[in-house]
């Protein structure tokens, strides 16, 4: 289970609001989508989530547990870029988190150890596409690629909460559509918290069964400024039971095989 | 003449019998690049200008003064080198070109890797922890602007007239701004990638063995290959100044009899062995770090 509360959240830069008012409840399993404008502070608001800022007011309580002040397991994180290791071949990238986890001096297996974390991750690598590419580094994939490989590490990890900041932002809508496909196979079959910070707002509502838009809802015309944004629609979406049924259609050939 | 050739000829090779006529078309000098045997021309053709040069000047003054010493002749300069190399010295015995070498190519390695090993530890420090960067960062670029031939006398006096003065020479010359550039290096790993180590449960050390450390290997064979330079100055500056054996002090100790024989093949041979210890560096890199230097990009 990996309810996510947020209670009176409030956030400013150098006493310029970002957001504001912010109080959410959200059931674990949500795939909550976070849509907005530039600069409505929606991307504040996930990297509020991850810790990787804290907030001026307020807390985030993640099954009623405030959620530690720096990034932690429990949350995993998929970024528009930079998300895997360009060090590391596809498969070295999916055994680092189990290498950091069994060797705490140097966070690397040799031998034996290795093959048994590199024969664990097989499966993972054929159900999103990467097996032929497994020996290859990030800097030789394309785009959709490499996404699809940082969504498979942060999964790795068994996260409560996965945070996700455009991560199709940079594909072509044909790749896109695939991805979308790939991460609701994923999402069903982990049930875990999703955010995903969004510009495309077909995107959001395709594959959220929550939306959440942030706009600015005061203004002070002689002071731009004074007021950050908060949520003004929350929109819950019964997809669940209406989408689950034809999703064995939905999913690409490739992923027939994962549905079940 | 050879890379105009090429150019004209593949286009014409395009279509040898197409069935529309082409209009002739003149490419930009920008879009004509020289086939693989031209490049080769090409590149050795500036080292062939200065050799034949040389020779001609050469020729000149030994025509006017048969004693000149300032310009030798290649053949005698090639004598020069072998006696040096192949000869025993009368006095001591020794194959003075080896142990020239071997004495100057012991400091100079000696020095270029303490520089590594700082700019490995320190640079990884300062650019991954900010505590240490805020401790230490203004320190290294405060001491990288110390000229280092000014404090020369300092460690020969504080260090005696051996080889430690040299290779500390080295160190105080170039590895402040190795640590600086590896320090830059390390401080822009992008932060997505520190919080994604994060969330796969990365301990801080964990991160500097699996994320910064690996990171800044190409960097630090770049800084390297860049010290590489000033170090030899270094090197053969000191030499020059102090020492009873090593290239640099051959070179300074023959300019006395004005034994330009002696010195040029030396230059020569200085020249040969920076090339290739630079060769092997680059080639080491590319070898080893394979992911920064990666074949079909953004396929």
């Amino acid at each position: 289970m990996s309810r996510v509360t947020v209670d009176g959240l409030f956030m400013e830069y150098d006493r310029t609001p970002i957001l504001e008012r912010i109080s959410l409840e959200v059931a674990s399993g949500t795939f909550c989508a976070i849509v907005g404008a530039s600069g409505c502070g929606k991307s504040t608001f996930l990297r509020l989530l991850l810790s990787q800022e804290r907030p001026t007011r307020g807390v985030i309580r993640i099954d009623g547990d405030e959620i530690a002040p720096e990034p932690t397991p429990d949350r995993g994180i998929v970024f528009q870029r930079y998300s895997v290791f360009p060090h590391l071949t596809v498969c070295g990238n999916l055994t680092l988190a189990a290498e950091l986890k069994r060797s705490r001096l140097v966070g690397r297996l040799f031998g034996a150890a290795r093959r048994r974390e590199k024969d664990a991750i097989s499966d993972t690598l054929r159900k999103i596409g990467l097996w032929d590419a497994r020996n290859r580094y990030p800097a030789q994939l394309s785009g959709g690629m490499q996404q699809r490989l940082a969504i498979a590490q942060a999964l790795v990890m068994k996260p409560k909460v996965l945070l996700l900041d455009e991560p199709f932002g940079a594909l072509d809508p044909g790749i896109r559509a695939d991805m979308h496909d790939i991460l609701l196979t994923l999402w069903r079959e982990t049930r875990m918290t999703v955010f995903m910070v969004t510009h495309d707002i077909k995107e959001a509502f395709k594959l959220g069964n929550r939306v959440l838009v942030f706009d600015k809802v005061r203004h002070d015309p002689q002071h731009p400024a004074a007021y950050g944004a908060t949520i003004t629609y929350d929109l819950l979406l019964d997809r669940n039971r209406r989408k689950a049924p034809d999703a064995a259609d939905r999913s690409g050939p490739d992923l027939a095989g994962s549905v079940h | 003449m050879t890379a105009t050739d090429t150019g004209s000829s593949d286009i014409a090779g395009a279509a040898p019998n197409g069935p529309r006529r082409r209009t002739r078309h003149r490419t930009r000098i920008v879009n004509r690049k020289p086939s693989r045997s031209a490049a080769i021309f090409l590149g050795l053709l500036p080292f062939l200008v200065v050799v034949v040069v040389y020779a001609v000047a050469s020729a000149d003054r030994l025509a006017v003064n048969p004693q000149d010493r300032l310009l030798p002749s290649i053949g005698q300069m090639w004598e020069t080198f072998r006696t040096y190399a192949f000869t025993p010295d009368q006095r001591t015995g020794n194959y003075l070109l080896w142990t020239d070498t071997f004495s100057s190519l012991k400091r100079l390695f000696l020095g270029i890797v303490i520089s590594g090993a700082l700019a490995l530890s320190l640079g990884i420090s300062i650019g991954f922890l900010p505590m240490v960067r805020a401790g230490l960062a203004p320190f290294v670029a405060a001491i990288s602007l110390i000229p280092p031939l000014a404090v020369l006398p300092i460690l020969f006096l504080l260090l005696g007239l051996g080889d430690t003065a040299k290779v500390a020479l080295i160190v105080i010359g170039i590895a402040p701004i190795m640590v600086r550039s590896v320090s830059r290096s390390v401080s822009e790993i992008p932060e997505e990638q520190i919080i994604k180590a994060e969330t796969l449960g990365a301990s801080t050390w964990q991160m500097i063995t699996r994320l910064a450390l690996p990171q800044a290997m190409p960097p630090l064979f770049n800084a390297l290959r860049l010290g590489l330079g000033p170090a030899w100055i270094f090197l053969i500056s000191a030499e020059g100044i102090q020492a009873t054996d090593g290239l640099g002090y051959r070179i300074f100790l023959v300019r006395r009899y004005l034994a330009m024989d002696v010195i040029l093949p030396y230059v020569a041979w200085i020249t040969l062995i920076a090339y290739l210890i630079d060769l092997s560096l680059r080639l080491t890199a590319r070898r080893m770090f394979r992911w920064a230097y990666p074949k079909g990009a953004g396929l």
